[in-house]
């Protein structure tokens, strides 16, 4: 590490979301993941001569909830333009894409790096954010020496969304992907999945002393996780560190990450880099974005997670842990929200607890998105209301809890009803029970008289025991503390 | 500004485009004259004239979000020189 320590790292990411509409965005076709293929490639999506493209108005309307989201500038007039390179899953010889005046400009997003206690808060600032036709997909199996193409993924919205270069680590550009992977889906424009590539990173990496200009960089193709991103990085890194030390040049290229090396490998080195030749694109008109139609978009955009957050913070008064966790999705703080409007602000605080702590245990155990939590919202704050009338205990809440996750019951006075969980709160009947506690356990009592505090906690145990765990434990210790002082 | 042989080389393996010797020398002449219209253009004063995108100042006409194209795979497959499985097939690309 000692050797790492005399370079800076410099990461800008460029990310690939997918947008969530149903149709392509200069064509008709369906964009549904998985159909067979090419046959969701029209004539427009294959280029057949004489077709031309006509922009799909949801593709903007993502465009510029993004813009709104990350407080950049919507461009009132922005221009698509032809990105010129050959290859056989790019049938027009062209992308469409936005090059000098792309949708959205500027911006940014307030990122949270590392956890807990020593986690710090940075802001990365947005360069550009573009809308583009995704290309289709080479299959390289042997089909006799020949490539298959599959042209469905063809002219699919995307929304490229590139940073400036001020991430310094491989954490600080997880963590800038893993908010922009939560703000695109909680403003509903892309589905984040990962594994279907409708989230893609590309990152940029080039190492520094620090002080001196920016190093020759090569671009990390294709993150598809960030497990991957983490990896890849530092693998890059260390690599450009030893060549420059070992008298090398880095050579400005194009590299993939290997997954079963753990190994970055170049695709292509700059001689051959592509020039792309960009300009205005002749079939498309210029896109046009009034401020009407901003304030319309504005107006349909759900509160936005900071916002959220520094809500939950001063309403509710949780913490700042507690708050960032609940606001991670729009699910998470629909589900604290509604069992918060059940129990009653009052209880806020022992909701956030319940959600993030027992639910999310057990929603993680099993894999499942808190949408799909075989426990509602209103069959936990039937818990909670019991918790804060004393009608039982943590730990007999916890059962209920394990009991309506089963399915046994429907909800929390039904299943303390039918264990008869009844917290026994009624002094005269926990003062019966410690009497016949003491009697039953006088050699307890004796050696706790002798001054061993370890025998109270026993007799503490053996009540709560002979309650099944149904009697108020700081009546107990305080019954049993009374009856053995006086 | 104009082009020499090998700037003409260059753009026309981007293109994927192969000349002759011959034909390299005519393009570069044609070019050049290209070049030396779009001089013409550039000397003309356009201070504080507004950039165009494009010919004609209309702007861009959006289609709903709707799907209206059906699976007419089987007719652009039947004049592919090369099908299977659903895909066109192409001489091999490995990156």
């Amino acid at each position: 590490m000692s050797r790492t320590t005399q370079w800076e790292v410099v990461i800008g990411l460029e990310t690939h979301a997918q947008l969530q509409t149903k149709s392509k965005i200069f064509s008709g076709s369906s964009i549904a993941f998985g159909a067979e293929p090419n046959v969701q490639a029209s004539a427009v999506d294959i280029a057949l001569p004489g077709v031309l493209p006509v922009l799909n108005r949801e593709a903007v309307v993502c465009a510029i909830k993004f813009g709104l989201a990350v407080g950049a500038k919507i461009t009132p007039r922005s221009v698509f333009a032809r990105k010129n390179y050959f290859y056989p899953d790019l049938p027009k010889g062209y992308q469409i894409s936005q090059f000098e005046i792309p949708v959205v400009l500027g911006g940014g997003l307030a990122i949270r790096v590392g956890a807990g206690e020593t986690a710090t808060e940075k802001f990365v600032n947005l360069t550009r954010a573009h809308l583009e036709e995704d290309a289709g997909k080479s299959l390289h199996e042997d089909f006799h020496g020949r490539t298959g193409i599959d042209l469905n993924r063809a002219g699919t919205p995307l929304l490229e969304i590139v940073t400036e270069p001020e991430m310094r680590s491989s954490a600080e550009a997880v963590a800038y992907a893993k908010a922009l992977h939560a703000l695109v889906q909680w403003i509903g424009i892309c589905d984040g999945n990962m594994q279907e590539g409708s989230f893609r990173c590309d990152a940029n990496v080039s190492v520094r002393r620090p002080g001196e200009p920016l190093g020759t960089r090569r671009e990390i193709k294709n993150l598809n996780s960030f497990r991957f991103m983490q990896q890849a990085i530092d693998f890059e890194v260390q690599w450009q560190i030893n060549e420059i030390e070992e008298g090398r040049a880095i050579q400005q290229a194009t590299v993939l990450f290997d997954p079963d090396t753990g190994e970055t490998r170049s695709m292509r080195t700059k001689e051959d880099a592509h020039d792309y030749r960009y300009f205005p694109d002749p079939d498309l008109l210029p896109l046009e974005i009034r401020a009407d139609w901003i304030a319309e978009v504005k107006s349909g955009l759900p509160e936005l997670p900071q916002a959220m957050k520094a809500r939950f913070e001063t309403d509710y008064g949780l913490s700042s842990y507690d708050a960032e966790t609940l606001t991670t999705t729009r699910a998470a703080s629909k589900f604290f929200e509604d069992t918060v409007a059940a129990t009653g602000k009052d209880s806020a605080k022992l909701c956030a607890n319940w959600v993030t702590g027992e639910l999310a245990a057990h929603l993680n155990k099993t894999d499942m998105p808190i949408e799909a939590s075989p426990v509602s919202a209103a069959q936990i704050a039937g818990i909670i209301r019991r918790i804060a009338d004393n009608t039982i205990s943590n730990k007999i809440a916890r059962d209920v809890f394990e009991a309506l996750w089963a399915g046994d019951g429907t909800d929390a006075d039904a299943v303390i009803e039918a264990n008869g969980w009844k917290q026994i709160t009624d002094t005269d009947a926990i003062e019966a029970l410690v009497d016949e506690v003491l009697a039953a356990n006088q050699k307890s009592v004796e050696e706790y008289r002798a001054g061993k505090e370890k025998a109270f906690n026993a007799l503490v145990g053996q009540a709560m025991k002979a309650t099944r765990g149904k009697a108020n434990p700081q009546q107990v210790t305080d019954l049993l503390k009374k009856k053995l002082g006086g | 500004m104009s082009l020499n042989l090998e700037d003409v080389a260059r753009i026309a393996r981007l293109a994927r485009i192969e000349l002759s010797a011959a034909e390299r020398e005519t393009t570069r002449d044609q070019l050049n004259d290209i070049l030396g219209f779009i001089e013409q253009l550039q000397a003309v004063d356009t201070t504080g004239i507004e950039p165009m995108a494009h010919a004609v100042d209309v702007v861009q006409r959006l289609r709903p979000d709707v799907v209206t194209e059906t699976d007419r795979r089987a007719d652009f497959q039947a004049v592919a020189p090369e099908t299977e499985a659903g895909l066109y097939l192409v001489p091999r690309v490995v990156e």
